[in-house]
């Protein structure tokens, strides 16, 4: 029998894995977002002087996974092991990242979850006792994702007011089985919920049963209740998304006082991103600045975070395929210890 | 009068497409627009109804992209009477030709010259 | 027949997909225990179908077949009623469109467009070109000026505001072309800039060429 198997879907983890560093590098626009002062490097122009918005892209993962690094005085080489994704095809971010770095990889797509899904699947590696050390990166980039899944950035198009404006920055974790500071204590593996929302520039509604979903199987295998949490995070839902999310919890009669989006919080009301940002860099910027900040404050004690993704491809959208969606959560405690 | 005529159907014509983006359950993105009124402008051509719309608002009807597919009709019917089937096969490209050799050659003008800049 | 493994028959099987039906055709909401049974039930269903097929061969096939489609159709059409109800209640939040503002920008963009395209067809016209030259040279003027808005990366600015007064004008068109191949320069010229620049004017040039042969056709036969 599995002995860290709480009911259906979550995993407790006995040894603490513990977040022991982390980074995130942004672009412009989030630079001048409300969490602006937060990220440790803004970059001046989306380009990261680069000359394609891939290598940009690239080019912010490498430097959070380095910055995470430094902090704690470490290099790539002792990393057991590299977690990271992305939204591109073939995540080449990630990849392109991994071959600088020179570590042992396991590359990863979960959409915009993909950040919680490293972090679960660290967890997993670093209780089961295969590894000491760990970093996990993801990233998006607004111009990529566009390019890929939308318009040429320089059509003139309308976005529509429930569109997500996808973050452009890339955040990074040390995750080690020792030290102090903020604990993994649970990981809870999301189910694919597909409500039939097909449009792509919708993708809050499309997320937003996945989060229940997770959110829910999460309360059961537990035993806990939304109050047992100072918050309970999700990734990108967006400001509608976030609204159904809300809606879904008050008809099976969850309490929805503490719940909150990273994609509501990285930009504010004045930057045109219309129902807020999107894509595995929102999560993994707002998480490392700013709820990790909180954390080692000591003004979050636990917080249940979760991951969602969309995952379409534009193949699908052209066929008229519905939005699979994911969501994936974790737990966060601060144990104290590290400032 | 005549800048006042083109500016309300040009207007007017663009209105009717934000309607259709807006207020229709489909995803109809800006290649289903342009499509759309091509297709919509060479058929209401063929019928003789977009003549009197130049003759009433000029570049009102002219620069909206049926003004394209109007010309494109008035292309193939011009070539089946002057060419007979040939010029029903080439008649509509030979009107637009222009318009669309500037467009192809400024584009690649323009995308060597410029980057994107999101 | 005689496929009896773990008490199921095809037999069973197919009264069971009858009785489903009925059911099914009320469209009404399951509650979610309700919901998982019966998709455990078709799941279970369906793999022993689906391996029956694999077993089978000639008519036995085919029957086999059926009834495998015949419970897709049931796991589609079981989910049905719970997303129409979870679409009603994300399409009550969403924001509202600002139809009104977008419709009176596209209305006051479009105009100007064309109103300086009659300005410019004007002045053709004084310099003493014919009507048709005239308004060929304006759209070209046009197309021009859009590419190069479309190259400072303007034309993406006033799209925003504009909607489809800015598609819809061959400005839009022209747009659209410059800039598919200016985003794909980095792919290189023969599959990025070459291939791309057609990806919306493509769709463009195929239908409304194809609409004018049509319409030229009918107009031989009939004249």
């Amino acid at each position: 029998m599995a002995q860290k198997k709480l009911g259906k879907q979550t995993f407790k983890f006995s040894s603490n894995p513990i977040i022991s560093s982390e980074a995130a590098v942004v672009g412009p626009m989030e630079g001048k977002g409300p969490l602006g002062e937060k990220y440790d490097m803004v970059l001046d122009n989306t380009f990261a002087g680069e000359n394609t918005w891939e290598k940009a892209e690239q080019k912010m993962m490498q430097y959070s996974m380095e910055l995470a690094l430094e902090k704690k005085g470490f290099l790539p080489s002792d990393l057991d092991i590299y977690l990271a994704g992305d939204l591109l095809n073939q995540i080449i971010s990630a990849n392109f990242t991994a071959r600088f770095l020179n570590t042992p990889f396991l590359g990863l797509y979960g959409a915009c979850s993909t950040l919680i899904e490293g972090l679960c699947v660290a967890g997993i590696l670093l209780d089961g006792g295969f590894v000491d050390r760990i970093g996990v990166s993801a990233s998006s980039h607004h111009n990529t994702a566009e390019r890929q899944y939308r318009y040429p950035t320089e059509q003139g198009t309308q976005r529509p007011m429930t569109a997500q404006w996808t973050v452009t920055g890339s955040g990074s974790f040390v995750v080690e089985n020792s030290g102090s500071g903020v604990i993994l204590t649970h990981a809870t593996i999301g189910k694919i919920n597909d409500m039939g929302i097909s449009n792509a520039n919708d993708m809050g509604s499309a997320m937003a049963p996945a989060a229940f979903d997770t959110i829910k199987a999460h309360l059961q295998d537990t035993g806990r209740k939304p109050d047992d949490y100072d918050l309970i995070v999700t990734g990108d839902l967006g400001l509608l998304g976030s609204n159904v999310l809300k809606e879904m919890m008050r008809r099976e009669k969850i309490s929805v006082d503490n719940i909150t989006d990273c994609g509501t919080l990285v930009y504010s009301s004045n930057q045109d991103s219309h129902s807020g940002g999107s894509g595995c860099g929102c999560s993994a910027i707002v998480l490392s600045s700013h709820f990790m900040g909180k954390l080692l404050a000591g003004e979050y004690k636990k917080i249940f975070f979760v991951g969602t993704g969309a995952l379409l491809s534009p193949i699908t959208s052209f066929q008229g395929e519905s939005i699979p969606s994911i969501a994936h959560g974790i737990v966060l405690e601060y144990m104290g210890g590290r400032q | 009068m005549e800048l006042l005529k083109a500016f309300i159907l040009g207007g007017f014509i663009c209105l009717i497409g934000q309607l259709l983006m807006d207020l229709t359950p489909f995803n109809v993105t800006p290649g289903h627009i342009l499509v759309g009124y091509v297709t919509c402008g060479a058929i209401l051509s063929g019928l003789g109804l977009y003549q009197p719309l130049i003759d009433w608002g000029g570049a009102g009807a002219a620069i909206p992209l049926s003004g394209f597919g109007h010309s494109l009709a008035q292309g193939a019917i011009e070539g089946a009477k002057t060419k007979g089937l040939l010029g029903v096969i080439g008649g509509g490209l030979e009107a637009t030709a222009v318009g669309i050799a500037t467009a192809i050659g400024l584009g690649l003008v323009v995308a060597s010259l410029f980057k994107p800049k999101g | 027949m005689g496929n009896v493994t773990n008490g199921m028959t095809e037999e069973k099987i197919w009264k069971k997909v009858k009785q489903r039906e009925k059911i099914m055709s009320r469209s009404t909401l399951l509650s979610n225990l309700q919901m998982s049974e019966y998709q455990n039930e078709l799941q279970k269903e369906h793999q022993k179908a689906l391996y029956w097929e694999t077993k089978a061969s000639g008519e036995e096939k085919i029957r086999f077949t059926n009834l495998r489609n015949e419970i897709e159709i049931q796991q589609m059409l079981l989910v049905k009623p719970k997303q129409e109800a979870y679409k009603a209640i994300a399409n009550r939040l969403a924001p509202k469109q600002t139809v009104v503002k977008n419709t009176i920008m596209a209305f006051i963009f479009g105009g100007i467009i064309c109103t300086i395209g009659q300005i410019i067809n004007n002045l053709f016209l004084q310099g003493g070109l014919a009507v048709k030259e005239a308004a060929t040279s304006t759209s070209v003027i046009m197309i021009s000026l859009s590419a190069f808005l479309t190259g400072l990366g303007y034309y993406d600015e006033l799209g925003k505001i504009a909607g489809a007064g800015t598609i819809v004008p061959i400005t839009g068109f022209a747009n659209s072309i410059v800039s598919s191949a200016m985003e794909f320069k980095r792919e290189g010229y023969i599959y990025g800039v070459g291939a791309r620049i057609f990806t919306v004017a493509g769709p463009v040039i195929v239908y409304g060429t194809s609409v004018s042969i049509v319409i030229g056709l009918i107009y031989y036969f009939i004249k």
